[in-house]
């Protein structure tokens, strides 16, 4: 049995993150504690809300300092994937610097937040093992991260922007792997089983 | 490209679903959880649970059903229906629902659009609308449509984008149940007035209507109730005839 962790710093909804988990036949844990993070197969780090006040509560239990430091495989969701980055435009918030990127808010010739089912593509990962190009995926943000060579999936609204980042064992997805049917179920399952 | 989303609606009383419902390969048509999970499976992008209890226990038994939703569809969904503090909210985000819906209880104090956008974010607060036409001039209407008020409906939608909402659900209350098509002109003017998208509701009849929700209407979603539970539009069909009126949806 795998030991899977996901982490619970306050942030949104985790609930459907741990469903999703168990629909594939695995547990998983929900925890703030550095010691039980550290000793897990893999981390999930989902996040849904706003990046300042979740950054504050990153940096009030430490977590800000662990997570950069975690050897495993561990998946950013949505804002998680979004605190990965050096810096959001959300509320001019500082984030861990995993990822040699920004996070920039959509332009206004679109409706924010982008809200629904789009297209990801140019899949450069074996997160996507199994997944078609332009396969759909869920997606609900008003913030986003410009292409850019740590990019594993490409998604357009309004602006073309990286929808999956990928560094070391740091992986990140825009959309919602727990809300996006079976192709979502797919990927996480990747995550979970494949890579390393 | 970022699809139009089709959104079947399930009237839930005391944790099951009312309304007639005719699906004849449910064992339960009552069972919330199991007409769900069809409807996920035949391509509903979207689900929304609107909850019609009156009963004290209602809280109880409203979070109980989202814990068994979440545990079992995987697709997003919405639960509304007499919410109207951030507890409420809470409790039920917490059971995985991804969305709320506020409707009456915003218009009777509007700052719990700002409390709920502050605390949880934009994305999931859904200000559901009720409006109907009198003397020429839309106006929005309380408790299910009954209760008429004197605001104006475009003005009202805008302060709700303004106040935080992530997203309008507009009904006509003109065309609800009518199976004539959507309130188009005045979805598409709202759809203009606000930079959130915006979801269209009551009138559904045909697969046409849905077609001209997004094209004449400029909606981003369309919802519908007993055309889907009557099986009078498959939603697999429905995406099908979009799609070859050049309308991007999920298939």
């Amino acid at each position: 049995m795998k030991n899977i962790v996901i982490i619970d710093y306050g942030a949104g909804n985790i609930q459907s993150v741990k469903f999703a988990v168990e629909r594939l036949g695995h547990q998983a844990l929900l925890s703030d504690d550095a010691q039980i993070i550290k000793s897990a197969d893999k981390v999930i780090f989902p996040g849904v809300g706003a990046a300042g006040s979740a950054m504050s509560k990153l940096r009030a239990t430490g977590l800000d300092k662990l997570i950069p430091e975690l050897k495993q495989p561990v998946l950013g969701i949505c804002l998680g994937m979004q605190l990965m980055c050096r810096y959001s435009e959300e509320g001019n918030t500082q984030g861990l610097g995993i990822f040699d990127t920004d996070v920039l808010r959509f332009p206004d010739i679109v409706k924010v937040p982008q809200i629904g089912w789009n297209r990801i593509s140019d899949l450069k990962s074996d997160l996507f093992d199994g997944i078609k190009e332009g396969e759909f995926m869920y997606l609900v943000h008003s913030y986003y991260v410009p292409d850019c060579s740590e990019a594993i999936a490409h998604t357009s609204y309004g602006t073309g922007y990286a929808s999956a980042l990928k560094k070391d064992n740091f992986y990140g997805v825009q959309f919602h792997p727990e809300k996006s049917s079976t192709a979502g179920a797919s990927v996480l399952n990747n995550f979970l089983e494949r890579v390393s | 490209m970022l699809t139009k989303r089709i959104i079947p609606c399930l009237d839930i009383k005391n944790g099951r679903t009312v309304k007639g419902v005719n699906f004849l390969n449910l064992r339960d048509a009552g069972d919330p959880v199991e007409l769900a999970a069809i409807y996920a499976a035949e391509g509903a992008d979207e689900l929304v649970f609107l909850d019609i209890s009156a009963t004290e226990e209602k809280r109880k038994t409203l979070s109980d059903l989202v814990r068994k939703v979440a545990e079992k569809v995987d697709i997003p969904f919405t639960v509304g229906g007499g919410i109207a503090s951030v507890e409420d909210v809470e409790i039920l985000l917490q059971n995985g629902a991804d969305k709320v819906s506020i409707n009456s209880s915003a218009v009777k104090r509007p700052e719990l659009i700002d409390e709920l956008s502050k605390r949880f974010g934009s994305q999931c607060v859904v200000v559901a609308v009720d409006a109907r036409q009198l003397e020429g001039q839309w106006l929005v209407h309380l408790v299910g449509g009954k209760e008429p008020t004197e605001i104006p409906l475009y003005e009202w939608v805008k302060e709700a984008e303004q106040r935080g909402a992530g997203e309008i659900l507009f009904t006509s209350m003109d065309h609800d149940g009518t199976k004539n098509g959507f309130a188009n002109e005045a979805l598409a003017r709202i759809s203009e007035l606000v930079n959130i998208p915006v979801i269209a509701s009551g009138g559904a009849g045909e697969m046409q209507h849905f077609a001209d929700a997004f094209l004449k209407g400029k909606a981003d979603a369309a919802l519908a109730a007993s055309v889907f539970h009557f099986k009078e539009i498959r939603l697999v069909e429905l995406k099908h005839f979009l799609k070859t009126q050049d309308i991007a949806v999920r298939l």
